[in-house]
């Protein structure tokens, strides 16, 4: 056993640095969610709707003919669109920190609204300070967006230093954070899971399957994520979010972060 | 009407009815009954594990998964293949590759389409990126169960590391949004691949090294969960669970798909059928996948990496790779119109699954966990 506290302690420091106000870094190359030039986009091409395989994009009717419309709820990122559009309308971005409070705010709007709700969340440091406690629960995702939790746990993201910790028992836990479009055997156990935990709690759509049902919902045994079931606190789209967009999304609900999508535009 | 008939509308809910499930008659009264899941500690998939025992003793171990079964092969009807590759590497999210590949072979051979020679090296060396990401994390994973803490640590980071290489190359740490059927979406720079892998290397043995010589660890792995040589092959066992007990069969050599009928794969076998041959087996393929990455990536020829397909009415195909999990299959037919009528999907853990009780019963609980982790199975491939 000394060997490996050894070759442990050899190892150094394999942690990023801290994530600042704006969340953990990303890594470089690593590619977002699309953004949408609205100015490029040509009328009456259905280029990128015929290739969005979960409906994120869309034409919608107007005063002025069939505009589209995008809806990074629903957004896989799977850059079929950038690289169908014929004019860059779309262009792949490595945007990632998609955490949301409201879900309007992952509809792309022409026009900004005036003030964010950056209230909703704010009595939940007067409960915890800044330490939370996790109760995950797989509702039928991929495995991609477990894969991307248990990396939090490495030594990289360690999320151990923020406060954050998962927890086996949802009567210890704080937050419900859920994956997947929540597939007909699970509504029960994660409507038990929930039930099961003390209030105040939290509840937490991560991924794109999770807030919309993304690739996966809508079918025979698969519902359209858990906004039908659960009140959501924040949304993640992303398939699947990176680890350091589940970092921001977990330090925006403890308001340690700043919500950077706002009407379906992305700034830092 | 089951759902996969073809008049079964999309959309529609299924009718599910609770039957109540079988279980074999146990008698006595010691005997108690565990069901475990299918919300599980940590961060796991759901499944529900169901026990009969006795104080430490497992009588009978009865799985019941599809806890996350989506109807994915639904989802496909009706797709164009483009986006059928999409739904492919959603399959499961660790196996996207050995799925979009499987797929875009099945695809391609049903439309008769030979891929360029650069597309199926690079076809290669991301079902090898793959392979090795996979199983360092499964290192990690196993030390989780045996509490080796540091050999825990290092197995994530170093998948995290190769997540990241992943992600440097193809834009997606998960190797997502590259195929397609005919080729590849965009051509990649694989040169400055090897080096990086080459300065991972060293770590990579220390650490496999540092395993094999830690006796608290090993005590827990030989003699676990062990599978006969028979019983691998009656119940269809597939991967590196089923070269670890003896039979060696591996899709890259035995029937070669992208680049593997020009690249020498050396298959590694044990015959011992425990958990210790389970990480042996994972261990060898690990230094198997970086030789094949640099010997790939040296003989890599410059060319196009996307050939015209035409869709072809009424096709039907059938697609395979050997992923980290073992081998993967699809089988597709389009309709007339050249969309998908109807995908088949056959995942490795699928068939691991069912083998997995057979090392269970009989044992002891202390070991299960252990046991679980060597096996290395998905619920997302399984569960579909």
């Amino acid at each position: 056993m000394p060997v490996w506290t050894l070759y442990g302690i050899s190892r150094g420091i394999a942690t990023a640095a801290g994530p600042e106000q704006d969340g953990a870094a990303a890594q470089p190359g690593v590619l977002g969610l699309p953004r949408y030039h609205a100015e490029r986009c040509q009328e009456n091409c259905r280029a990128c709707t015929d290739v969005c395989l979960p409906g994120a994009l869309s034409l919608q009717s107007g005063e002025s003919g069939e505009r589209l419309a995008l809806d990074y709820g629903k957004c896989i990122g799977c850059q079929l669109c950038t690289e169908s559009c014929p004019n860059n309308a779309l262009t792949k971005t490595e945007d990632w920190a998609f955490g949301v409070r409201n879900r309007e705010d992952l509809v792309w709007a022409e026009a900004l609204k005036s003030a964010p709700a950056a209230e909703v969340t704010r009595k939940i440091k007067k409960y915890f300070g800044r330490s939370l406690h996790i109760r995950h629960v797989d509702a039928g995702s991929c495995n991609g967006c477990e894969s991307e939790l248990q990396a939090l746990n490495n030594p990289y993201y360690n999320l151990h230093r923020l406060g954050i910790f998962f927890t086996p028992s949802p009567r210890f836990a704080d937050l419900l954070l859920v994956t997947g479009p929540v597939t007909y055997a699970m509504r029960g156990p994660l409507m038990e899971t929930y039930n099961a935990m003390p209030e105040p709690r939290w509840v937490m759509a991560m991924g794109t399957c999770a807030v919309s049902g993304g690739a996966n919902g809508g079918g025979y045994s698969c519902g359209h994520g858990i906004q039908e079931f659960l009140p959501v606190d924040i949304y993640v789209p992303g398939c699947p979010p990176n680890p350091s967009a589940m970092i921001h999304a977990l330090l925006l609900l403890l308001n340690r972060a700043n919500q950077h999508v706002q009407g379906g535009h992305f700034a830092r | 009407m089951p759902p996969l008939d073809p008049r079964y509308q999309p959309a529609e809910m299924m009718p599910f009815t609770s039957e109540p499930w079988s279980l074999p008659p146990i008698e006595g009264d010691d005997v108690q009954t565990l069901p475990f899941g299918p919300v599980r500690g940590d961060v796991l998939e759901s499944a529900q594990i169901f026990f009969y025992y006795i104080g430490e003793a497992i009588l009978h171990c009865h799985p019941r998964l599809f806890f996350k079964h989506r109807g994915m092969e639904k989802r496909f009807e009706g797709l164009s293949p483009l986006l059928g590759t999409v739904l492919a590497e959603r399959i499961s999210g660790v196996g996207s590759i050995a799925h979009s590949l499987a797929y875009c072979h099945a695809v391609e051979t049903a439309c008769g389409c030979e891929i360029p020679e650069r597309a199926g090296y690079i076809r290669t060396i991301l079902a090898e990126l793959e392979r090795l990401y996979n199983h360092l994390y499964y290192f990690g994973h196993l030390c989780h169960t045996t509490t080796l803490k540091v050999g825990e640590a290092q197995g994530k980071l170093l998948a995290e590391q190769c997540k990241q290489i992943n992600g440097g190359l193809t834009g997606s740490r998960f190797l997502r949004s590259i195929l397609m059927p005919g080729g590849l979406r965009r051509d990649l720079d694989v040169s400055e691949l090897p080096a990086k892998l080459k300065a991972l290397e060293p770590e990579i043995t220390t650490y496999l090294k540092a395993m094999e010589e830690t006796n608290s660890h090993l005590d827990r792995l030989i003699t676990t969960g062990h599978l006969p040589q028979q019983t691998a092959y009656d119940q269809g066992a597939t991967g590196p669970v089923k070269r670890a007990s003896g039979i060696a069969r591996d899709l890259r050599s035995d029937h070669p798909y992208a680049a593997y009928d020009r690249l020498q794969v050396n298959v590694p076998v044990r015959n011992a059928g425990d958990a210790h041959a389970r990480i042996q087996v994972r261990m060898e393929e690990i230094y198997e996948s970086l030789s094949l990455i640099a010997r790939a990536a040296n003989d890599i020829p410059i060319g196009p990496v996307f050939s015209e397909i035409s869709y072809s009415s009424g096709a039907e195909g059938l697609g395979w790779c050997e992923g980290p999990r073992g081998s993967t299959y699809y089988c597709v037919h389009l309709d007339g119109e050249g969309r998908l009528a109807r995908v088949k999907v056959k995942s490795p853990s699928f068939s691991n699954w069912r083998v997995f009780p057979f090392t269970v019963h009989d044992t002891n609980m202390m070991d299960y966990a252990i046991n679980e982790a060597s096996f290395g199975l998905t619920m997302a491939g399984c569960d579909r």
